[in-house]
């Protein structure tokens, strides 16, 4: 195994046409994904974070939207370049991805027995018997049980937890290096979605695979997650190892989301709101996108900040003026 | 002691399950079996539970919007399946529901002036007049700018139409609101601004909640007795710290241990809970938690456990707690 990262997202800026003009849905995203890392991107709805994930997979409606600009390496292959035929052997091959909605991404007429199978033929040599083996092996590895009676039945007829295993089993048919998760636990029930996370973890650390997973739940991105990146109306603004971002959040809005969450384990006392709402897509600021809603607000904070490593830790970035001279750093 | 505002008692409510293209029957869905709990004054409820659990059935049979088999729902010492219509006329007022998506709850052809004015007129609360001042009294309350009214629900956020959907539950002055996941459908931060209006208007108005959700944090915010329900039952009953730092159901402790919390160091001890929820079509026998319970002893497969009154407060229906004689 060799220790270059498993994906690098390089400056990678996702624009959507509205009424006729082009506007960013995420701009210059820039991260990495080490091997055998689980790095949680979260944010709340419209940030970029399923954008960002299907700009990745170049999976982005081609009729309204475009990757404008940037770099996906993948194992030295820059992604946005590939052609049809090479992205069709890359996704579900090096790289897959696990939707939130596994009843709209199985197809309601083939039994999910054969959807794994095809998985497989499609991207290996085996036989038809083989990849059937194979497909029923993978469903006994996510736990699916009596996998064997129930190879032959249809989507409809599995809970939403158990289709959501036959996503992952799919997902995983081709040993990716990498796999993207879009809020695969967010349909779920909790007792559900803490087994479903189990699974997840157990089989990264059999496989060694690196997992992106997107989700709005802190609380998910706390049982699971290496590293996280917070995203915010398009823009990653803080990147930390978890348990850093959790004691010690830089980012104005880590910091408001983090006290906006009603905690089972605790009494806290009264929520903290975050005033105000996302700007839209159509109308963002050219500064800092969150400044109209940021108490810290100072009059640089019109023009853009970067996301700069703090100094007193190299693994952990924030994108604000304010906060990224860290000593001294308005409280 | 003050009497309760709402009393529920022993509600059951079944549905024949229909299958294939002639709708055979399939059997009977126990959607709430034998539920009981009581809400005073001022007080918000919590009913929590998972998909399927009843939570949101019985929060309909409160306000009569379903006809249980039997029990009882007293509201006021007033026997609301008993009420006649124009009886539940009355009733209507002073309990209203909120609910989970407003996108669908308000009607998209008519302005919010309209949606919000049209209970006011069906109750004959005062002339055209009084009624534009009590709405824009009503749509300040929930922090909404009164051009708001003139406005269509498709011209507000997700977080704006729960705000709208509050004030149209409030415009009737109810004493008792059903909040049927009020929050689910938002992002932490707006959740947290409707949570902040929800406490406020508790507060400024001392209304009574009864508050279904499946966030358990949210549940710890906001109300000070839960219910835990599972499979159509009540399975425990108390004040909402206790019942979340110290559960006694097994069923309680999976779902509290189970339930995500922002703290890397409190990984969650992911409590292996076996299995799915059974169907409502054919719950297990005995206790309906017992193929999932890590505890499960013979006696569970066999009967349902009665109520069990720990404390004045609290009360699980386990066999691990025997009733004291």
């Amino acid at each position: 195994m060799n220790s270059a990262p498993a994906l690098v997202v390089d400056r990678l800026t996702t624009e959507f046409r509205i009424d006729g003009r082009w506007h960013a849905a995420i701009r210059d995203v820039s991260f990495t994904v080490g091997r055998h890392e689980t790095l949680a991107l979260v944010g709340e709805s419209g940030c970029g974070k399923s954008i960002t994930a299907l700009s990745i997979m170049r999976l982005v409606p081609r009729a309204n939207g475009r990757i404008a600009s940037g770099r996906v390496l993948l194992d030295g292959r820059d992604l946005v370049q590939l052609d049809e035929a090479e992205l069709e052997a890359t996704r579900g091959g090096a790289i897959a991805m696990i939707f939130q909605e596994p009843m709209t991404s199985l197809n309601p007429v083939l039994p999910i027995g054969f959807q794994v199978a095809e998985t497989l033929r499609y991207h290996t040599k085996l036989s038809a018997a083989e990849a059937r083996a194979k497909a029923l092996a993978l469903l006994e590895h996510v736990k699916i049980p009596s996998a064997r009676r129930r190879f032959d039945d249809y989507p409809h007829q599995f809970s939403g937890g158990m289709r959501q295993r036959v996503m992952i089993a799919m997902a995983l048919a081709c040993k990716p290096q990498i796999v993207l998760a879009d809020e695969p636990t967010t349909a779920l029930d909790v007792t559900i979605q803490a087994q479903v996370l189990a699974l997840l973890a157990e089989l990264k650390a059999e496989t060694g695979m690196a997992l992106i997973f997107i989700t709005h739940n802190l609380g998910v991105v706390a049982s699971i997650a290496d590293r996280v990146a917070v995203m915010y109306a398009g823009d990653i603004v803080e990147t930390a190892p978890v348990t850093t971002l959790f004691e010690r959040p830089m980012h104005p809005y880590t910091e408001a989301l983090l006290s906006s969450i009603p905690r089972v384990d605790r009494d806290a006392g009264d929520l903290k709101p975050i005033a105000g709402q996302v700007p839209p897509i159509t109308a963002m600021p050219a500064g800092c996108r969150y400044a109209d809603r940021c108490p810290l607000r100072i009059e640089r904070c019109a023009t853009r900040p970067p996301l700069v490593a703090l100094p007193s830790d190299p693994r952990h970035e924030v994108r604000c003026w304010v906060r990224a001279g860290e000593p001294g750093a308005s409280a | 002691m003050t009497a309760p505002l709402l009393e529920v008692s022993h509600l059951v409510k079944t549905f024949p399950a229909r299958s294939g293209l002639l709708g055979g029957d399939a059997g009977t869905v126990h959607a709430l079996s034998d539920v009981s709990f009581s809400v005073a004054p001022g007080e918000a409820f919590g009913l929590v539970g998972e998909s399927g659990c009843g939570k949101s059935t019985a929060g309909r049979a409160i306000l009569r919007l379903i006809e249980p088999d039997s029990g009882s729902v007293l509201f006021k010492q007033k026997d609301v399946f008993a009420a006649d219509a124009r009886r539940m006329r009355a009733l209507r007022r002073e309990m209203q529901i909120v609910f989970q998506d407003p996108y669908s709850s308000l009607n998209p052809r008519r302005t919010i002036g309209q949606t919000l004015s049209e209970p006011m007129r069906v109750h004959r609360l005062g002339t055209p007049k009084e009624i534009r001042a009590k709405l824009r009294a009503v749509l300040a309350e929930v922090g909404m700018p009164a051009d708001a009214a003139e406005k269509y629900p498709h011209e507000f956020s997700g977080g704006q139409r729960q705000r709208i959907g509050i004030a149209r539950a409030l415009v009737l002055e109810p004493e008792l609101i059903v909040a049927d996941e009020p929050v689910s459908a938002l992002d932490v931060s707006i959740q947290a601004q409707i949570l902040v209006l929800l406490r406020g208007l508790q507060r400024r108005r001392n209304l009574s909640f009864v508050f279904i959700s499946h966030d358990l944090g949210v549940v710890r915010h906001f109300c000070r007795t839960v219910a835990v329900m599972y499979l159509g039952r009540v399975v425990e009953r108390g004040p909402v710290p206790a019942i979340f730092d110290d559960p006694l159901h097994p069923y309680t402790r999976a779902l509290r241990s189970a339930s995500p919390v922002p703290d890397p160091k409190a990984k969650v001890i992911m409590m292996k809970l076996e299995g799915e929820v059974a169907s409502a079509l054919a719950p297990p026998s005995g206790c309906h938690f017992h193929p999932r319970c890590p505890r499960a002893m013979p006696i569970c497969k066999e009967a349902y456990p009665g109520w069990t009154q720990v404390t004045a407060d609290r009360g699980v229906a386990c066999h691990l707690f025997p009733a004291t004689a």
